[in-house]
């Protein structure tokens, strides 16, 4: 299990990322229930920790995708791909994340990010 | 549906998901499946995206559709609702949604020289890209967004790159004067030379492109040439169709036209805008994405649904490493300031206010904060 953050640091409607590789996202529904999948969009290099939770899903903050936090599933286009999701358990006030056992799955095309500067 | 791009194959989509079970035909007059356009200027142009990345179809997705490629549709009867296509076949339907998109503007007198590329069409890409590999010097006409990505892609693959801009300050009306400067200093960040307010005349060299002869005398030699003055919405074949045309196919805020069997989305439309207060043609992939099913909506229901409020138009653009995104219209506002961050550090948040409330927002690699004030766009009229 890894640990993720305080509870009491991590307010509803709010997300935390674990700088693992590939890095994990927590987040806190507004009905105060606890999520964490992959953090990397399926579509390109987003953040879904940036993203806009509502409900049960978080929307991209790109192109504005939605992925339901419980099952990862995709709901609307332009991304293909389901996330992974991953357990969550409190223990004395703290967030844990056991990672899922389920290969990490392709991320998105190292292909299809977009172009960094040369600098 | 005609046009088989974003716009169509999301108002396939739409049709589908709202239970439309009937026979769905989609006419498109290039010959690929549905692929999408903002790589190409950006990492298919670079050549780190592949032919395969650009599909917007899922592996496994289903429309039950017709595909009817690589013929154009020419022509519409509005009352009888047919559809004519070059190669004479005739199409009588239901409904029809107008999603044919826009296409490149050109500079006339410059057909037939090599080395002068527009960038609409997969075709254009690979045709640049292939030109692009070979290096030397390229210069770009027009320092909008496509033109603007054209140019970062380009310094990123080596190339010697100039761009030549009519106005005084490229991007101003979609951005505002102020922000726009800062956005078109990405280019002086990294030593790409940009040229403002400065006309072009002609092209030089017979055969194959020397140069970019100037307004103001100056001729900037060039080994390559693009193009990116615009896109015109492609709508000639509706002439004589009872569609309202002005700068597209002019509908209600939710793609309605004038014939109630008839919709139109995307880059080829001007919805009724709200927040603007008049019809706007907006050229953006979300619009695209998005709106369709607005329309699919108003088209199922014949008529008799309240009309919807499409969100702000919403776009991105990637330069030099940069992500820039927008939201709104900055037309809208009285000021502009930056909430977070620092313009120096290519890095910040701008809102722009009208009378305090948020009615459009600029964001530098702060995709965060710039999701939640798009959230919070006030829909203020003009
Ligand atoms: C190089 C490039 C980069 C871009 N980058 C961004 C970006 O970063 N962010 C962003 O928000 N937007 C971007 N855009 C804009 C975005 O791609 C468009 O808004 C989007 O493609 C519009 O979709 P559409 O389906 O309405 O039109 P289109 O994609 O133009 O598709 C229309 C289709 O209809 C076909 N057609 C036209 N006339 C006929 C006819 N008579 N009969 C049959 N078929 C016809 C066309 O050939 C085309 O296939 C970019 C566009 C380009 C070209
Ligand atoms: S990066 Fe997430 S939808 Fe495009």
């Amino acid at each position: 299990m890894i640990p993720a953050c305080r509870l009491a640091d991590l307010p509803r409607g709010e997300a935390h990322r674990l700088d693992i590789e590939p890095p994990v996202s927590v987040f806190h529904t507004e009905d105060g229930e606890l999520f964490a999948i992959d953090d990397t969009c399926t579509h390109q290099d987003a953040s879904l920790a940036d993203g806009w939770l509502e409900g049960c899903a978080v929307e991209c903050p790109l192109h504005a995708s939605t992925f339901d936090l419980r099952t990862g599933a995709v709901g609307g286009p332009p991304a293909r791909l389901p996330v992974r999701t991953h357990e969550v358990v409190v223990e004395d006030g703290t967030v844990y994340v056991r990672l899922s056992a389920a290969a990490p799955g392709p991320s998105p095309c190292v292909t299809s990010r977009p172009v960094r500067g040369l600098a | 549906m005609v046009g088989a791009s974003l716009a169509g194959l999301s108002a396939a989509r739409a049709l589908r998901s709202r239970g439309f079970d009937g026979r769905l035909i989609v006419i498109g007059d290039e010959p690929h499946r549905p692929y999408d356009r903002p790589p190409l200027s950006k990492e298919f142009l670079a050549g780190t995206a592949s032919e395969a990345d650009l599909a917007l179809e899922h592996d496994d997705e289903d429309l039950a559709a017709e595909w009817v490629l690589g013929t154009r549709a020419t022509g519409l009867d509005g009352r009888a609702r047919t559809v004519r296509l070059a190669d004479g076949r005739e199409f009588r339907a239901d409904g029809v949604v107008v999603a044919t998109g826009a296409a490149a503007r050109t500079l006339p007198g410059t057909e037939g020289l090599d080395g002068v590329h527009v960038l609409r069409t997969l075709d254009d890409a690979l045709a640049l890209r292939a030109e692009l590999a070979l290096g030397g010097r390229l210069v770009v006409i027009g320092a909008g967004f496509v033109g603007a990505e054209v140019a970062s892609t380009a310094y990123t693959l080596g190339l010697d790159v100039t761009l030549v801009e009519a106005a005084p300050v490229p991007l101003a009306g979609p951005l505002g004067e102020a922000m726009a400067r800062v956005v078109a200093e990405l280019h002086a960040d990294h030593g790409v030379r940009l040229l403002c307010g400065t006309g072009v005349r002609g092209l030089t060299g017979r055969g194959r492109v020397q140069g970019v002869r100037l307004a103001d005398g100056r001729t900037l030699p060039a080994d390559t040439v693009v193009v990116g003055i615009g896109a015109r919405p492609c709508v000639e074949w509706l002439a004589g169709s009872g569609l309202a045309l002005g700068d597209g196919v002019t509908c209600g805020s939710d793609g309605r036209t004038g014939i109630p069997e008839v919709a139109a989305v995307g880059d080829c439309a001007e919805w009724y805008d709200p927040y603007a207060g008049g019809h706007r043609r907006i050229e953006h992939w979300t619009g695209a994405l998005e709106r369709p099913d607005l329309a699919v909506a108003a088209l199922l229901a014949g008529g008799a649904s309240l009309p919807a409020v499409p969100r702000p138009p919403y776009f991105w653009s990637d330069q030099y490493g940069v992500r820039l995104q927008f939201a709104g219209h900055a037309d809208a506002a009285d000021g502009v300031t930056v909430e977070e961050g620092a313009l120096a550090d290519r890095s910040f948040l701008a809102v722009y206010r009208r009378a305090g409330a948020p009615v459009a927002v600029l964001g530098m690699n702060r995709p965060k904060p710039f999701t939640r004030m798009r959230r919070q766009l006030a829909a203020v009229g003009i």
